[in-house]
């Protein structure tokens, strides 16, 4: 894949040499070097890979974020960028921003930076469609929650409703999945990503969220440390909400399950986490 | 240090890869042995059944066949190994016997080979000394063969048991909370203990593994028949 | 599978009718154990034809499965030509008559052999992130060759060292006498016949090193155990999906075990091996030929060590020697 990604990037470059054809010819700018951005491959509605695709909220807003900065959608270079490694990633230059779920908090903002919230998400319950649970209460007693390995979402519900259970997994999917068949009682985590999985085909119909949000996670864009791109990356986000890009983008790829997004909380004010 | 003994519990880690070492030897002593006498018995289906039990265990990796144990045996199918209020909790319970199961399946196949090796080792004259006195293949099988050919697998036995000790970190991929899982635990929350956490874990490790070697080694002797 | 089998006699009329009976019970038991499994899959719905069908789609080899496949051979790839000339390096110096090579050389293969590949994979991953020292996304694959290398050099430098003591010795004699020092007799004579014996064991060693580069799964190498987590989750059939990536482990490993032995019976025939191969059934009960090598290997290579153990030496070897 990455090979046709290189000659469609060399294609376009040669294009571009072309009809430049007289001036420097050298693609100058950020088209130079495009645009190296993490994301989740395997978070369905918000960031997929599947096959050459790239889908999901998270990669239709980091196009826009592309475009408003003059990237061409083809000189992006999606990465993966799983949970733990995110500031890694950042940190060591292997991508220049990430889309990826990312919450911004103080502890991260010591070592990254940010650029937005550009949305709002907030910790709830995905459940089977018949579940008796009805959210962050005694119905969850004696549950057997699922969530992924590092992740403290799950933490803070063992702490105020001590009788669940908890298996951690590497990814959500795999949660997802057994709670669709009812191995497992419960998934937590942001609103946003369960709502991808109840909007997701193979489990239409068999998932629900339940609960409202019970926290803030307010999702920016990680940028390296200090990155001269923050304000501008600020202005695009508030850009995409004023125009109701935002909106569509949501309804798009979250929509599917009747999701609604939490409107007291969004839209957020994007920019103070540069 | 302290952090890693307190914080991420590297001691209780270590336990555990102990009570799995100790459960998945067992079982896969019990499953090994009976499928090196199926591998070695005058029926040819079971001949069959033995050899390819060998080589697709063989040849499937001990990390696939863990996640499978949890994704598919216990999620997709709804394979229940603990009780829902199990002491120490349902879900640590089943994640822990899952581990087993996938460990003793898999060394298994090492066992049964371990034994076939020990079962070359015997002359030729000793089974037709057993036939010519009458013995039948199961009599002779248990009172002549097996009894030497286990004296005679120390030594891989012994090697299969060091496998099998330090693939209990295998575990970690479910979920099990043992030494591997420690180990990640460090390097995402507390990456300048990296080092530390490191040169412990190596050093339980030897420390587990070191003695057994030497056993190994002293019990081949030991029990050698001498020939 | 011999057909010399010492352990029972030709079997009378009584045996044979005992045998089929065993047999028909056997063949039950598997189609008993083949139902359930199906009456389960059935039970749980996984029979159904489109949590199948994606297996036989293109798209499905062509953006999961087969890179994931790749990524595992070229991770076995080099960590097999990396093990390799370390080992070789190792086994030298571990044979060397300077003291403190021969004891870095140990200290190296005794820890290495004795730490879990997973503990060595987690740690090499980490610290590289952490210094950043490599470009890109080749942290995982580094992570993971790191790993298998610091294991699989260890084992095989001892099989080198093995494939040496195992020579008689006259060759090392024949090679001072006419004048070599130590170290080019082992050099010159000793070390190529370990090697040529060991290419058997070089084979098999592969497949441990495939079966290990699994372990990467933890480390977020995109090999073929996580791509199959991938497309399990993309088609929403993640026990179809690993039933699929086992099949292939098996068929890879399978072949690379077949050529082992291909290797293994031609050297034989040739009667090149100078001590190193693995024989099996001559002179003893006729259990069939164990892959000695490869169950050895899998158990850490302690084996090897036991030089002086005759007794285990002969065990493998399935000859007593002495």
């Amino acid at each position: 894949m990455s090979t046709s990604f290189r000659i469609a990037a060399v294609a376009a470059a040669a294009a571009l040499a072309l009809s430049a054809c007289g001036s420097d010819g050298d693609g100058a700018g950020a088209d130079g070097d495009g645009l190296k951005i993490g994301i989740k491959f395997d978070q369905p509605g918000l960031g997929l890979k599947d096959g050459e695709n790239y889908t999901g909220m998270d990669v239709e807003v980091a196009k826009k974020v592309a475009e408003g900065l003059g990237v061409a959608e083809d000189k992006i270079t999606w990465v993966q960028a799983p949970s733990p490694q995110r500031e890694q990633l950042l940190k060591t230059g292997q991508v220049d921003m990430i889309f990826a779920t990312y919450s911004i908090t103080d502890k991260r903002k010591a070592e990254v930076s940010f650029a937005g919230p550009y949305f709002v998400a907030g910790q709830s319950l995905l459940v089977g469609a018949d579940s008796d649970i009805t959210g962050l209460d005694d119905s969850l007693d004696g549950k057997l929650l699922c969530s992924v390995t590092g992740s403290t979402s799950a933490e803070k519900i063992k702490e105020e409703i001590p009788g669940v259970e908890l298996q951690e997994y590497g990814t959500y999917s795999e949660c997802a999945a057994q709670v669709a068949n009812g191995t497992l009682d419960a998934l937590t985590t942001d609103d946003a990503i369960l709502a991808g999985y109840a909007a997701q085909d193979t489990y239409k119909g068999k998932l629900k969220l339940v609960g409202g949000t019970f926290s803030t996670e307010n999702y920016g864009v990680g940028l390296p440390k200090d990155s001269e791109q923050c304000e501008e990356i600020n202005e695009i986000l508030n850009g995409l909400w004023e125009d109701g890009t935002m909106e569509q983008i949501i309804s798009d790829n979250l929509g599917e399950a009747g999701y609604e997004y939490n409107k007291e909380l969004n839209p957020p004010e994007a920019g103070g986490n540069c | 240090m302290q952090t890693i003994f307190e914080q991420f519990g590297l001691l209780a880690a270590f336990w555990m890869t102990i009570k799995l070492t100790l459960w998945s030897a067992l079982f896969a002593t019990v499953i090994g042995t009976l499928v090196a006498i199926m591998r070695l018995s005058p029926v040819g289906i079971l001949r069959q059944l033995g050899a390819t039990y060998v080589t697709l265990v063989r040849n499937t990796p001990l990390t696939l066949i863990m996640i499978f144990s949890s994704i598919a045996l216990s999620g997709v199918l709804g394979l229940v190994l603990a009780s829902r209020d199990a002491p120490g909790g349902y879900i640590a319970t089943q994640n822990f016997r899952l581990a087993v199961l996938a460990l003793s399946v898999y060394h298994a196949a090492f066992v049964c080979e371990a034994i076939r090796s020990g079962v070359n080792t015997i002359p030729l004259g000793q089974a037709e000394a057993a036939r010519s006195i009458g013995l039948t293949f199961s009599q002779s099988l248990r009172e002549i063969i097996l009894p030497q050919a286990f004296r005679g697998a120390v030594t891989p036995l012994g090697n299969t048991l060091i496998a099998l000790t330090k693939n209990t970190t295998i575990a970690a991929a479910i979920g099990v909370a043992e030494t591997a899982l420690v180990m990640r635990n460090v390097a995402e929350f507390d990456p300048g203990l990296l080092w530390t956490a490191f040169g412990l874990i190596a050093l339980g490790f030897v420390i587990l593994t070191v003695p057994m070697g030497l056993a190994t080694s002293f019990l081949a002797h030991r029990l050698a028949v001498k020939r | 599978m011999t057909a010399a089998n010492v352990l029972f006699d030709a079997p009378g009329p009584r045996a044979r009718a005992r045998h089929r009976m065993l047999a028909i019970v056997g063949l039950l038991a598997l189609l008993g154990a083949l139902a359930w499994v199906l009456m389960r899959f059935q039970a749980k719905g996984q029979l159904e034809p489109a949590l199948w069908s994606w297996v036989v789609q293109p798209d499905s080899w062509r953006y999961y499965l087969l890179p994931g496949l790749l990524a595992t051979l070229q991770a076995g790839a080099i960590a097999i030509v990396v093990s390799m000339v370390l080992a070789l390096a190792l086994a030298m110096s571990r044979m060397s008559e300077i003291t403190v090579l021969r004891w870095a050389a140990t200290l190296f293969v005794e820890f290495f052999r004795g730490v879990p590949v997973l503990i060595m994979m987690l740690f090499a991953f980490y610290f590289l992130v952490d210094r950043g020292w490599l470009p890109d996304s080749t942290n995982p694959l580094a992570g993971a060759v790191t790993g298998l290398v610091l294991y699989n050099s260890a084992v095989l430098a001892e099989v080198i060292r093995n494939g040496v003591a195992s020579l008689p010795s006259g060759q090392r004699e024949a090679g001072l006498s006419i004048g070599l020092s130590p170290s080019q007799t082992r050099r010159i004579i000793l070390v190529p016949q370990s090697l040529s014996a060991m290419l058997p064991t070089l084979v098999s060693q592969v497949i441990v090193i495939l079966k290990d580069s699994a372990l990467a799964v933890m480390i977020l190498y995109p090999e073929l155990t996580r791509a199959a987590g991938d497309v399990g989750s993309a088609k929403g059939a993640p026990l179809q999906a690993y039933v699929v990536a086992a099949v292939l482990y098996i068929v890879v490993n399978y072949t690379i075990q077949r050529i082992a032995q291909w290797v293994e019976s031609r050297q034989r025939r040739r009667g090149r091996s100078a001590g190193g191969v693995v024989h099996a059934d001559t002179g003893t009960l006729g259990a069939g030929t164990v892959d000695g090598a490869q169950v050895m290997e899998d158990a850490a290579g302690h084996v090897h060590t036991n030089l002086e153990d005759d007794v285990s030496r002969s065990a493998h070897r399935g000859i007593g020697r002495d």
